[in-house]
């Protein structure tokens, strides 16, 4: 596990609401090895999802390097962070965030529209990443009619399909039930186990942070301590 | 399932909602076909006629008549080699109660002038010698199942008959066909011999006429020789307003009022209001579903691709509704058309087909721009963030 996946170095992020400048993170510095499976913990507006959301290129920091899979993602374009996005990276959220106007395996899919897969072999990822969740009965379908903890696995099967190697989670069991939690929890782990995905979740909840390797702790936007 | 099917799946998100907006540009653009064809009729309608004959006609009215008396003095003007008079007859099919266009008139002169009307020259020979004769377009004689020696009475909404009554008979002496298809459209008309008109009606009208047809000879001046015309009886009891057929045809559908010029606000009205409806339906749209084109965006979409989405969900319903409702305006065009006996051409033919067409993507653009482009302009964090 010594390769590492993400690097973050000196990384500070600054957002403006209006007039006012709010500095998040304070160039924090931070190394994730490849098949390491992390929990960001921390109170809230410690900068967590901050720090993940940079992580994933969905944002780009004020300064700081961010390097992930060897690729400085800090310095890519808007089309070229969608583009890595699309083939390095999967997410899960909290609500889940499944388009309601498609069935499970549509919203599987999704991800695929963007390769260059057949229909056939779009449908038999489709089918291989519900089979991973467990959830090869449902695929017909739609949101609506799946428990949270479907939706959830569905979301994460969404986030498997084009084979990331990294998944990062925000709060991903926060909607969930104790026991579904676990279901959820026990899944990501299966993935970064048996098949080797590096994963970060961010979470309010110690017990789901218990299923990790290692957890880290935010405060105020800086990494407080790193716990095995 | 491909990106074609989640523009589908996203425009029936609300079912309800979408369909109504689709009715509402269905109606829009089956109003916009019925009433481009109605132009149509009206603005381009004597193109193919050109400017070879004059029509000649009362200054004050074309109601008004001139006296026949005028002939040989049109006859001598230079340029001008053959003229022939119509009068208007005002004919009703008594078994239908429908209105024809029909016109009394001297056949020969008519025949000269009128090249463009086909008929075997026996039966224009037995409409000269025939003083009840009647001559009718193809059209005509195909919707009423009119044949040749068949005696047809027909009622004048303006002159009676000296015994009082309205209905007139007469023997069905010749059909004529269009020489081409073009004027084959405008064979809905009805001729009968200017000497019946004058001994039977009950006015007494004799040696008058609505219009006077000058045939000019290649290459005429039509413009000076109308001038000479309107010249010649100034300040006359008679004075006249000439014109090429072509402009006439336009001036005598203007009398309604400029139909141009009225389907163009009619339609801006409509297309406003389509603007604001589908345009909101589309703002709406993108509004619910911030987080979602924000996920879109998280797992690869790039900002053209969801800008593309949004455009082409406006895209897809302004055209199965334009198409819908063109393909409705064809439909009910058709009918009219049938309904009236083809004197009605209501067609919605290419030339509206194109403009329909033309006005799906300018809509498409003008209702999913702005949506389209703040759905591009997204960004993620806030959008997931609820901002």
């Amino acid at each position: 596990m010594s390769e590492p996946m993400v690097q973050v170095h000196n990384v500070t992020k600054v957002y403006e609401r209006g007039k006012q400048k709010i500095e998040v993170l304070h160039g924090l510095t931070l190394d994730i090895p490849k098949g390491d499976f992390v929990a960001l913990m921390g109170p809230s507006g410690s900068g967590k999802t901050t720090l993940l959301n940079l992580i994933g290129g969905l944002d780009k920091p004020t300064s700081g390097e961010i390097t992930v899979g060897g690729r400085r993602i800090d310095q890519l374009g808007s089309g070229q962070l969608a583009n890595w996005r699309a083939h390095n990276v999967g997410f899960v959220f909290q609500f889940y965030n499944l388009m309601p106007v498609l069935t499970a395996e549509g919203n599987v899919e999704l991800p695929l529209l963007l390769t260059k897969l057949s229909g056939a072999q779009r449908r038999k990822n489709v089918s291989v990443a519900l089979e991973v969740v467990g959830l090869a009965d449902r695929a017909k379908h739609k949101p609506r009619e799946l428990s949270g903890g479907q939706e959830q696995r569905v979301a994460i099967a969404r986030a498997l399909v084009s084979d990331p190697q990294l998944l990062v989670c925000d709060e991903p069991t926060g909607d969930l039930d104790r026991k579904t939690a676990d279901e959820i929890l026990g899944l990501l782990q299966v993935l970064n186990r048996d098949h080797g995905k590096t994963i970060v979740i961010v979470t309010h909840d110690p017990k789901a942070a218990e299923f990790a390797r290692r957890t880290l702790h935010l405060e105020k936007g800086q990494l407080l301590e790193q716990a095995a | 399932m491909t990106r074609t099917g989640f523009v589908i799946a996203n425009l029936f998100r609300k079912r309800v909602r979408t369909i109504l907006t689709l009715l509402s540009v269905i109606m829009a653009f089956l109003l916009f076909g019925l009433l481009q064809s109605v132009n149509t009729i009206f603005s381009a309608g004597a193109d193919f006629v050109g400017a070879t004959r004059l029509f000649v006609q009362a200054r004050v009215s074309f109601t008004t008549a001139l006296p026949l008396s005028m002939l040989p003095k049109l006859e001598a003007i230079p340029g001008v080699t053959r003229v022939a008079y119509q009068q208007w007859f005002g004919g009703v099919w008594l078994k239908t109660n429908t209105q024809l266009i029909m016109f009394a008139l001297e056949p020969q002169r008519y025949h000269d002038v009128y090249p463009e009307w086909k008929m075997p020259e026996a039966q224009w020979q037995a409409f000269e010698r025939t003083r009840t004769g009647l001559i009718v377009g193809r059209q005509l004689a195909n919707q009423y199942g009119w044949k040749l020696g068949q005696r047809v009475p027909i009622s004048s909404n303006i002159w009676p008959q000296k015994n009082g009554s309205k209905a007139w008979e007469f023997d069905l002496v010749g059909i004529f066909d269009g020489k081409d298809e073009d004027w084959q459209k405008r064979t809905n008309l009805a001729f009968m011999q200017q000497d019946y008109f004058e001994e039977a009606n009950q006015f007494g009208i004799k040696g008058r006429t609505n219009f006077f047809i000058l045939q000019l000879a290649a290459g005429a001046n039509a413009e000076a020789i109308s001038k000479t015309v309107d010249a010649m009886f100034e300040n006359s009891p008679d004075e006249t307003k000439t014109q090429t057929e072509k402009d006439f045809n336009i001036s005598f559908v203007k009398q309604i009022g400029d139909i141009g010029l009225m389907v163009r606000w009619i339609l801006f009205a409509v297309f406003f209001t389509l603007l604001l409806v589908v345009g909101n339906t589309m703002a709406q749209s993108v509004r619910e579903r911030v987080p979602e084109l924000a996920v879109l965006k998280t797992l690869g979409f790039s900002d053209r691709s969801v800008l593309g989405f949004v455009l082409a969900e406006a895209f897809v319903l302004v055209l199965a509704g334009g198409l819908v409702g063109m393909v409705l305006a064809s439909l009910a065009g058709a009918m009219v058309e049938k309904a009236t006996g083809g004197q009605f051409l209501l067609e919605v033919n290419g030339g509206v087909w194109f403009l329909g067409v033309a006005a799906i993507v300018l809509m498409s653009l003008a209702v999913g721009l702005l949506p389209a482009l703040r759905a591009r302009r997204l960004k993620i964090v806030d959008a997931l963030a609820g901002h």
